[in-house]
């Protein structure tokens, strides 16, 4: 679904052990991507795949610094940013069935009311 | 299937910018019916606050004009009450409504548009804030309105972000 593709990423992104455990280590202190691949034993290569899929999501910025990549916490914050969203869809999706309700109330009256003239 | 019996009731909610929020709904009516719906204080005052909003809508006055006026009292009494104000900027009747919101100093401009097809009509609710800070802030300003819906969705959130701290096995 288009209008939540945005909070998808996000969700997907956290879906990882791997990624989770490297927000909560950059929430400590920024790290760059050989200290975080040695923190979780993986390959440079590996570590930098997560990495990408983290900025992907907002949750992470990196910097380079000469030659060393430095990596951040984004500035996204997901938690909030999913609950705006979800009770802002669900404000909605309960107006608009009221709304609904009233309009085909509206209809109906006004089907009513046309036909007056010609009841009898 | 054809086109016209695809289109679904569905509602969508989408920031599409820092600054910009859109909501669009299908409504099984013509456009001057829903209309009425967002100018008409009767009528509005029946669907604005849901039930589940939690917080009832205590009061509705709208003078439906280009400049016009209009105020939204919300609470359980009129002692403990969130007024909600702004004027209109443009009106068309059946198909445009343009609205500012002034009860805080960064209120969005709201623009509905009615969009009738087939006697069916695409609402579309637009809203602009003038920052991106000032989108952020309403979204907190909401969390006072809805205490209770705020507060489910906290423990929601609460137990995935459990979730994900101990499977992250610190």
């Amino acid at each position: 679904m288009v209008q939540y593709t945005h909070l998808d990423t996000s969700f997907s992104a956290l879906s990882d052990p791997v990624r989770r455990g490297v927000l909560e280590q950059l929430g400590d202190d920024d790290a760059s991507i050989t200290e975080l691949a040695d923190k979780f034993h993986m390959t440079l290569t590996g570590m930098k795949k997560h990495v990408s899929v983290l900025e992907r999501a907002g949750l992470l910025v990196t910097r380079k610094v000469g030659r060393v990549r430095t990596c951040g916490l984004g500035e996204r914050r997901l938690e909030e940013e999913a609950a705006w969203i979800d009770w802002y869809r669900r404000l909605w999706d309960a107006r608009f069935a009221a709304l609904d309700t009233l309009v085909a109330e509206l209809k109906e009256k006004e089907k009513l009311d046309g036909r007056e003239p010609t009841r009898e | 299937m054809d086109a016209s019996q695809r289109v679904n009731n569905r509602t969508t909610t989408e920031r599409t910018s820092d600054r910009e929020l859109v909501v669009t709904r299908t409504f099984d009516a013509p456009a001057r019916l829903v209309f009425d719906a967002w100018t008409k204080p009767e009528l509005f005052m029946r669907w604005w606050a849901p039930k589940s909003m939690g917080v009832p809508l205590l009061s509705c006055e709208m003078d439906v004009r280009t400049g016009g006026k209009y105020r939204l009292e919300f609470g359980h009494d009129a002692s403990n009450s969130s007024q909600f104000f702004g004027r209109y900027l443009e009106v068309v009747p059946g198909s445009r409504l343009v609205w500012t919101n002034d009860e805080g100093e960064q209120g969005a401009v709201t623009t509905v548009t009615f969009e009738e097809r087939d006697g069916k009509t695409l609402l579309v609710f637009h809203e602009l804030y003038p920052s991106k800070e000032a989108l952020d802030e309403a979204f907190i300003g909401m969390d006072e309105v809805m205490p209770e819906q705020f507060a489910q969705l906290d423990e929601l959130l609460r137990r995935i972000a459990g979730n994900a701290k101990s499977q992250a096995g610190r």
